[in-house]
């Protein structure tokens, strides 16, 4: 059952990746949206992601839960150690979501009311994937001291070093480049169309550029991220066929291929998530000294894997079907009006 | 502040900020199923206003229960991770159903508020339902879990060690059923009453009376039927408060000295130096009576607690007696609107009708506040009852007091910011639905 669990966690985890941040991406996408543009880049996004965007960060809740009811320890540590960050990225969920909502919801639709919304919308979709991929890139840095005895060294320098800050960056890149590739496929008319192809492909470049910068910063901290990544066989091969598929991904915009180029976006960075994930299985927290938390190690009690497990299993019965039929059902409404 | 007071006050406030929205997240979508449904049978187009108009509304506040309830689900873990680290394997089991109860919930909520026009009209009408359900359902997990915490079962506690962790047993612990009944229930009475109360105001201004009408009709009759049946599902809670947890109950009553024929204290002041209730009235044999069915039979008092396992007496008492009093107030405000509806239909036109719902407004949340005050507070100093303290659980992170004075500003200003939505909403009544 073990399995199980850890099966989900991780497809919580990529789907979150995926879908949230092709969501935050949105809303990187109009920060860097000239003024002009950006009230149609607004209307595009909110037909796109409106009906799924509550759906898309139940990820993310999956996640936490299967964390603290299977995997306690590791849990509680990262809360401890990480809370910060955490706090960061909660204040930048929340100020998200709720912005989201009053723009669209404000029954009147004051232009300075509206101005203010918007601002808290774009800020909070660039703060809260670079927090969360600061939390992601803390987790296996190995800069996390479980033994520290001053404040800065327990709760900041945890998580505020060059890597992890890299990895933040990284993923503000990937977000905006998924939400670009998804509203390619939105967009009602070629204009927009054109004005989204440039976005993917400036934020591909930025993608690459912070992915390089990773790397680097991982020498510097000592992680040694090459050696490790291109020491496997799985992590070897999942980053040649997220290269690959990126030099598809281009042909393919280029072409105009509007919906399949999602396909190749998400795989790629699917790829991305298997090469890291594979690479520091089964530990779920790297943390300094070599002290890294197994997930076979610091799991809960067999009674209660056992029934998470299920618990999850059912559920995604439930879930998967009507979620994807409120994709489907949403997609192909667009095309027939 | 020092750090500990400061994340209980957290917990506090961020709970006390979700439970109004959860509350509104239970029970909207089963008015809206009742107007949605009205419409697609009678085709009267008065009913299809009065479901968009709450939907525009109810959009803002599962955004804000949404995020409000990510904060708490990491919170926990934030504020009390010593706590999570034992608890999460044994009452993890309603927080992974309530996983699933929510994305259930926020699917069905795409299909729903986006879904006008689009899809066959049952489909539509089923999905606003399913968004009802769902959130009933994630209500009564998350508070058996809550239970948990007063009456942890499905463990043994064995020399600072959980062992034999039985989750489903957990989550059936002995007080979920009284809990989760009492907290559904609260959740109808107050959200019946704010949304009736809010109507009523509109009809008392006389404007767009025959949609507020419509409205105040849908949101009072669960509201009032909620109110009635409160003090009954209350005084289950009650019983079984004493026989789990003898101390929330005796400060709960102020009830110092264990004695045959215990009395019911009403009102009063604590004086917790001297053992005693000043200016209450105190009625013999009443708390036995509630508690026992037997006037005689002695109640437990503080007097057989150790003072380091008492909870704070006089905050425990006075959120008590404030819940009491509403509940009877609401009760009442049910009974006149039965009595108004079957024998006294000239009452609806009434200043003084439309008067007491609209002071009723705002009284079932603080009641809910109130009453989980009762609950949460009663159970200090433990965290889990007779199990863990909550000093033992708390983060070893120090400078909580900044993180609570941020939440502390951020619900404000959020609180602020739905207030003046949801009141450009009810301006923008006129112009939207009554052409
Ligand atoms: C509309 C709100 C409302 C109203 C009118 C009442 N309550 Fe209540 N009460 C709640 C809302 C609430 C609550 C906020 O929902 C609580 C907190 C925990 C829970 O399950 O319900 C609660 C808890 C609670 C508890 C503590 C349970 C425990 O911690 O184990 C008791 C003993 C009562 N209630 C008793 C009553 C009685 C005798 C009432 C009769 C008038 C009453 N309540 C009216
Ligand atoms: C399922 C729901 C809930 C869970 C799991 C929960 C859990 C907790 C936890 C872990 C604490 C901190 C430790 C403690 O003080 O014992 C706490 C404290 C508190 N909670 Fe709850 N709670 C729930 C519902 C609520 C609600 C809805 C309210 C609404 C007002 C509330 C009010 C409080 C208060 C006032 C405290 C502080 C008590 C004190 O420290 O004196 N709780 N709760
Ligand atoms: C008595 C206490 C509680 C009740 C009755 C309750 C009930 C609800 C309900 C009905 C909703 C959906 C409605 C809405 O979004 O407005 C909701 C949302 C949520 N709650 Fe609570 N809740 C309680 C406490 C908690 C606690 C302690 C946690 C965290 C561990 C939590 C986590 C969440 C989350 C994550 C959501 C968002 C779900 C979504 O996006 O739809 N809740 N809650």
């Amino acid at each position: 059952m073990i399995y199980v669990v850890i099966t989900f966690l991780f497809l919580a985890i990529v789907l979150y990746f995926l879908l949230g941040g092709a969501d935050f991406g949105a809303g990187i996408i109009e920060l860097f949206t000239s003024e002009k543009n950006k009230s149609q880049t607004r209307k595009t996004s909110y037909q796109a992601i409106g009906p799924i965007w509550e759906a898309n960060h139940m990820w993310l809740i999956i996640a936490v839960v299967i964390l603290f009811v299977g995997f306690p320890v590791i849990y509680s540590t990262m809360c401890t150690y990480l809370h910060i960050p955490l706090l960061i990225m909660l204040l930048g969920i929340t100020a998200r979501g709720t912005a989201f909502a009053f723009r669209n919801y404000d029954a009147i639709k004051g232009e300075h009311t509206q101005k203010i919304y918007n601002r808290i919308f774009v800020y909070s979709s660039f703060v809260t994937p670079l927090f969360l991929g600061i939390i992601a890139g803390s987790a296996i840095s190995r800069q996390v001291d479980l033994h520290a005895s001053s404040y800065l060294d327990a709760y900041l320098f945890s998580w505020l070093n060059y890597f992890s800050v890299a990895v933040g960056l990284f993923t503000v890149a990937l977000s905006g480049y998924l939400a670009a590739i998804y509203l390619i496929g939105e967009a009602d008319n070629e204009k927009d169309v054109r004005r989204f192809i440039i976005k993917a492909k400036a934020m591909n470049i930025l993608a690459v550029f912070f992915g390089g910068l990773v790397f680097i910063a991982s020498e510097i901290e000592h992680i040694h991220l090459a050696h490790w990544i291109f020491g496997n066989a799985v992590s070897l091969t999942a980053v040649i066929t997220a290269s690959i598929s990126l030099i598809i991904s281009w042909i393919l915009i280029n072409k105009g291929k509007r919906k399949i180029i999602r396909i190749g976006a998400a795989f790629q960075v699917m790829m991305i998530l298997l090469a890291v994930g594979y690479m520091h299985y089964p530990y779920l927290l790297m943390a300094k000294d070599g002290e890294n938390l197994s997930m076979f190690v610091y799991h809960a009690p067999e009674k209660t894997i056992t029934d998470l497990g299920w618990g999850l299993f059912i559920g995604s019965f439930i879930i998967l079907p009507s979620l994807f039929y409120l994709y489907y059902s949403f997609q192909r409404k667009k095309e027939i009006t | 502040m020092n750090d500990f007071l400061a994340a209980r006050s957290q917990m506090a406030i961020s709970l006390g900020f979700h439970i109004i929205y959860s509350c509104i997240g239970m029970v909207m979508p089963v008015f809206m199923a009742v107007s949605h449904y009205k419409w697609i049978k009678t085709g009267d187009d008065i009913y299809k206003k009065v479901t968009q108009a709450w939907s525009k509304g109810v959009a803002i506040f599962f955004a804000t229960g949404a995020v409000s309830g990510t904060i708490l689900s990491f919170e926990l873990g934030l504020l009390w991770p010593k706590f999570m680290e034992h608890a999460g394997p044994i009452f993890g089991m309603p927080f992974s159903l309530e996983g699933v109860a929510f994305f259930v919930e926020a699917i069905a909520l795409g299909f729903f508020l986006y879904g006008w026009n689009k899809f066959n009209k049952w489909f539509h009408w089923l999905t606003g339902v399913m968004v009802g359900v769902s959130g009933i359902a994630s209500g009564i997990l998350v508070v058996s879990a809550n239970s948990w915490m007063n009456d942890p079962s499905g463990f043994d506690f064995v020399n600072g060690q959980y062992l034999n962790i039985d989750p489903i047993q957990a989550m059936f612990n002995g007080s979920w059923f009284s809990e989760s009944l009492h907290m559904i229930i609260a959740a109808f009475s107050a959200t019946g009453f704010a949304v009736a109360g809010v109507h009523a105001l509109m009809i008392a201004r006389k404007k767009n009376v025959k949609f507020h009408m419509t409205a105040f009709r849908i949101a009072i009759i669960f509201g009032a039927i909620a109110a009635i049946l409160q003090p009954f599902s209350g005084d289950l809670s009650a019983k079984n408060a004493a026989k789990k947890q003898p101390a929330k109950l005796a400060a709960m009553e102020a009830y110092f000295y264990t004695q045959p024929y215990s009395p019911l204290t009403i009102g009063g002041i604590p004086d917790t130096a001297a053992k005693k209730v000043n200016y209450g009235i105190e009625i013999p044999g009443l708390l036995s009576f509630l508690v026992y069915d037997d006037f005689q039979k002695p109640v437990k008092a503080l007097d057989t607690i150790p003072v380091k396992d008492q909870p704070p007496i006089t905050v425990t008492h006075f959120a008590f007696e404030i819940m009491i009093a509403i509940g009877s107030a609401m009760m009442l405000a049910g009974i006149i609107y039965f009595i108004a509806l079957w024998k006294k239909r000239t009452w609806f036109s009434r200043k003084w009708f439309l008067k007491l719902f609209i002071l009723s407004t705002p009284l079932g949340f603080i009641a809910v506040e109130a009453g989980w005050t009762v609950t949460e507070v009663g159970r200090q100093p433990w965290i889990i009852q007779g199990v863990m303290r909550t000093s033992e659980a708390v983060t070893p992170m120090p400078g909580i007091s900044y993180s609570f004075y941020l939440f502390t500003v951020i619900y404000l200003t959020l609180s602020v910011a739905v207030i003046f939505l949801l009141s450009r909403q009810i301006k923008m009544v006129p112009e939207m639905y009554d052409r």
